[in-house]
């Protein structure tokens, strides 16, 4: 069957897909989106699990394998995939999550939406560690207005120096355990200002509705309320007619012509099992930063021996994820309250930026706090420990009979919890890189990753507990558990855990010590792009989607530029 | 879909977990009775995951002497006699059932634990858990109810009791009694408009107008937004 060929394929759904998708479509270029899941659609009553109660599943929302995060939880995929392995080298314990469906991670992501600041694209120049970017926050803050006001995020203009001000829906109002964080925080002299979301909590257009405060962004939102991809992206760039949408399909290799220039895709039919080809000037990969880099890896050829991109050994280097630790404590004051509807948006209504940019510390780079409790929806977990605060009542703990129904409702709401998030130094020896023996059930490849911390992180996880002890302590709270100390690497999260992995075909102006360039065009194949967060040289301390949006986009608008003048 | 017609179709969806009252604490133990939970759901589940539960459904892992023993503890952790009902109404022993056979990890504990309690009651009382005086399973249960008790030979028991008290209490209070019990009334649309004035004062916590300037004013949220050039929201 002769085939078409599209301007531009897009291989992956998610985030950096999904806009760059939207964007080259609106721009008149034929699509192919390629996704290696199944359709998705939050309203769709068959895939719904917002607004449902909790006997509505036999496990009350409990995690699953396939769910990790909950019954409810709008993903599917995980930190495991059936038959979809990946390996750890030595005594690496990277964890790896993966989404396999439309709209990919953006589905159960937490619409946390940070822009990066001015300092953000050239650390090395301050603490003269990792690089620079090619580019600064002026090339992206055009990106981020537009996408702001395209996509919509609540928050506040609040003129700090690094973390930008914006085009801003408003914010929810604070939650009762969130004044009394901010007052604990302002005691401390710990700035505190409005969550950044995305989520509508104003109207924005006419195809999405407003957001009506039930909490549940994890489960995706039926009015399309919340970002995801699929719902704010590619259904619109469906409607638009120039997109063929081709799901179930895994790529396995981008395909080259003598020149070594890309000719299209190679996928299996995950439905067949068969293997199929695509045609196209231009491929834009966007599969999540570990899967594109495997996709290049993999897309070996007489031109390109180490893979694609790869002719310097850099694809899968400097891979790194934010750090994080939290704690929680139990907050006296808030026995016995008043119990009414404060579901809100979905997590944090309010957070801490980085506050301590020009202190003399002994670790470099930032971290933020994100703030969490409340009155939640009982779920699968609800009651364990029922009376356990007893213990710092000088009351007994344990026990039976309806006297536990007293115990549940009087501590019901009294925890306040702290989650950093903070930024890791990119290293050239934190990799992943194709296992040697291992495949998948199509027999590809897998992912094998190799990567530590460093002392840099370890110190700065130390600096977030006692931060975070303070701070609950300043709320009046009695902090649970133990301070893990250096024999924990204080509570540091494992690589990968905190699910902000990018780093793995990083840019730059030099084809020697990067994969692309400064709009994610590989060095070595110039029809050849990356559009999510493989292309970050350094991550911020600030959750990463934001920027794959807004660069995909300054991307796209390249791409067309570049098409138009004929030079792909 | 627009927002209302999917509001609509959310509540039309029946709601499960209706209560048929049943035993109050039993006397005779081996009638005990519950409302049987159903045993097949559906709720935006992928094909794999509803091959999964159909599996999970159609294993058969606690023998009936087991289950009995699951329903006599439940009602013992959450009696009948309450109006918003007991374990036993909300058919607590099929959730427990279901999650031992879900979480792998619990399945050991709770047999073993079983036999532990059948074990204690017959070295103290002649006869299994089910089959003694309910005055002497209360005995037993006061011992092993608390977790302050450092007596060695109690320890499994004691572990074993606050498994059953967790399983016992999150099966409730995720059941629309439970829910009613404790009082939650979110997970349906509405608008959030900040704390009740009653529970800032009682809190001595309050909103500064600095910060409620940066908040949404409810009445304008259907308004398009709009902003001038310094990213001002003007509408
Ligand atoms: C629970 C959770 C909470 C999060 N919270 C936040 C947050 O608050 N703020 C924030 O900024 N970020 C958050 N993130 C991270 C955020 O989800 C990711 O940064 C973002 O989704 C990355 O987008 P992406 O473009 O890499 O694509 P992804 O969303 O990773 O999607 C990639 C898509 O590519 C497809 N794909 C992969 N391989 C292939 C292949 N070979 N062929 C075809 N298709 C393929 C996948 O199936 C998937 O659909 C969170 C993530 C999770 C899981
Ligand atoms: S909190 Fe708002 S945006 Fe999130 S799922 Fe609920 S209604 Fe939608």
């Amino acid at each position: 069957m002769a085939q078409q060929q599209y301007d531009v394929i897009v291989v992956g759904s998610g985030a950096g897909g999904g806009m760059a998708t939207y964007q080259l479509a609106n721009a008149g270029l034929s699509v192919a989106l390629v996704e290696a899941g199944d359709y998705y659609d939050p309203a769709d009553e068959a895939q719904r699990t917002q607004l449902r109660w909790p006997w509505e599943s036999p496990r009350r929302g409990a995690s699953t394998r396939r769910r990790p995060f909950g019954d409810y939880n709008s993903c599917i995929g995980g930190w495991e995939l059936d038959g979809e392995p990946y390996t750890n080298k030595d005594d690496t314990d990277f964890m790896w999550w993966r989404a396999r469906m439309l709209g990919g991670r953006t589905n159960h992501w937490g619409r946390i939406a940070l822009r990066f600041g001015p300092l953000d694209f050239h650390r090395r120049d301050i603490d003269g560690l990792g690089d620079n970017w090619p580019i600064g926050y002026e090339d992206v803050k055009p990106y981020y207005d537009r996408l702001d006001r395209l996509v919509g995020v609540y928050g506040s203009n609040e003129g700090l120096p690094n973390d930008p001000d914006g085009f801003f829906l408003p914010a929810p109002k604070p939650r009762l355990h969130e004044l009394y964080y901010i007052d604990a925080a302002r005691s401390l002299g710990v700035p505190v200002i409005p969550a950044r979301k995305s989520i509508l909590t104003k109207r924005i257009n006419d195809e999405r509705g407003v957001c009506f405060y039930c909490s549940q962004c994890s489960r995706a939102c039926g009015i399309h309320a919340d970002f995801s991809s699929s719902t704010v992206l590619i259904y619109p760039a469906l409607r638009g007619g120039r997109v063929d949408l081709y799901s179930n399909a895994m790529v396995r290799e981008v395909t080259t012509d003598d020149q070594g220039l890309a000719t299209g895709v190679a996928y299996i039919d995950k439905e067949t099992g068969q293997d199929a080809e695509l045609r196209g000037r231009s491929v834009v990969l966007a599969a999540s930063a570990c899967s594109s880099a495997r996709i290049l890896l993999n897309s070996r050829s007489a031109r390109h021996a180490q893979g694609l991109g790869n002719s310097n050994d850099h694809v899968g280097r400097y891979l790194h994820d934010s750090t994080g630790a939290s704690r929680a404590a139990f907050i006296p004051e808030l026995i016995d309250r008043e119990i009414y509807n404060e579901d809100g948006t979905s997590g944090m209504h309010v957070y801490t930026p980085w506050w301590l940019e020009d202190q003399n510390l002994d670790f470099p780079r930032g971290y933020h706090l994100e703030i969490g409790g409340g009155m939640g929806m009982p779920s699968y977990g609800f009651g364990f420990a029922a009376n356990q605060y007893n213990a710092f009542l000088g009351e007994r703990v344990g026990g039976y009979g309806n006297g536990l129904r007293d115990d549940i409702r009087r501590f019901y709401g009294s925890r306040l919890s702290i989650a950093c998030r903070g930024e890791s130094i990119a290293q050239y020896d934190n990799r992943c890189e194709l296992d040697p023996t291992v495949v998948d059930e199509w027999g590809i490849p897998v992912l094998r990753f190799d990567y530590h911390w460093t002392e840099h992180e370890i110190n700065q996880a130390r600096h977030m507990q006692d931060s975070m002890e303070a701070l609950l302590e300043a709320a009046g709270g009695t902090v649970l558990g133990n301070k893990p100390g250096a024999d924990q690497d204080y509570g540091l999260t494992k690589p990968g855990e905190i699910i902000h992995e990018v780093g793995t075909t990083r840019m730059g102006d030099d084809p020697a010590t990067s994969v692309t360039n400064s709009f994610g065009q590989l060095h070595d194949a110039r029809n050849v792009f990356v559009a999510d967060g493989g292309t970050f040289v350094s991550q911020a301390d600030k959750n990463p989607t934001w920027t794959i949006l807004a660069l995909a986009w300054r991307q796209a608008d390249y791409l067309v530029e570049q098409m138009q003048q004929r030079n792909i | 879909m627009d927002r209302r017609a999917y509001l609509q179709s959310l509540f039309l969806a029946p709601l499960a977990g209706s209560l048929i009252a049943s035993s109050a604490r039993a006397q005779d133990a081996s009638t005990i009775d519950w409302t049987r939970l159903p045993s097949s759901y559906s709720y935006g589940r992928t094909e794999a995951e509803k091959q999964t539960d159909a599996e999970l459904f159609a294993e058969s892992y606690f023998r009936e002497h087991e289950l009995l023993t699951i329903a006599v503890l439940c009602d013992i952790i959450l009696p009948g006699d309450h109006p918003n009902g007991g374990a036993l109404d909300a058919g607590l022993p099929d959730f427990v059932e279901f999650m031992v056979k879900d979480r792998q990890q619990y399945k050991l504990p709770v047999r073993g634990g079983i036999a532990w309690l059948d074990n204690y009651a017959l070295d103290n009382y002649g006869a299994d858990f089910i089959h003694i005086e309910e005055s002497q399973r209360l005995a037993i249960c006061d011992a092993i109810a608390y977790p302050d008790v450092d007596t060695p030979e109690l320890q499994p028991g004691i572990a074993f009791f606050s498994l059953m008290r967790n399983l016992t209490l999150t099966g409730y209070y995720t059941t629309e009694a439970g829910i009613r019990d404790l009082g939650y009334v979110g997970n349906r649309p509405n608008v959030w408009d900040g704390v009740p004035e009653a529970v800032l004062q009682k809190h001595g916590k309050q909103y500064d107008t600095e910060w409620l300037n940066k908040c949404v004013d409810q009445s304008r949220r259907e308004i398009t937004a709009e902003w001038d050039d310094d990213g001002n929201l003007i509408s």
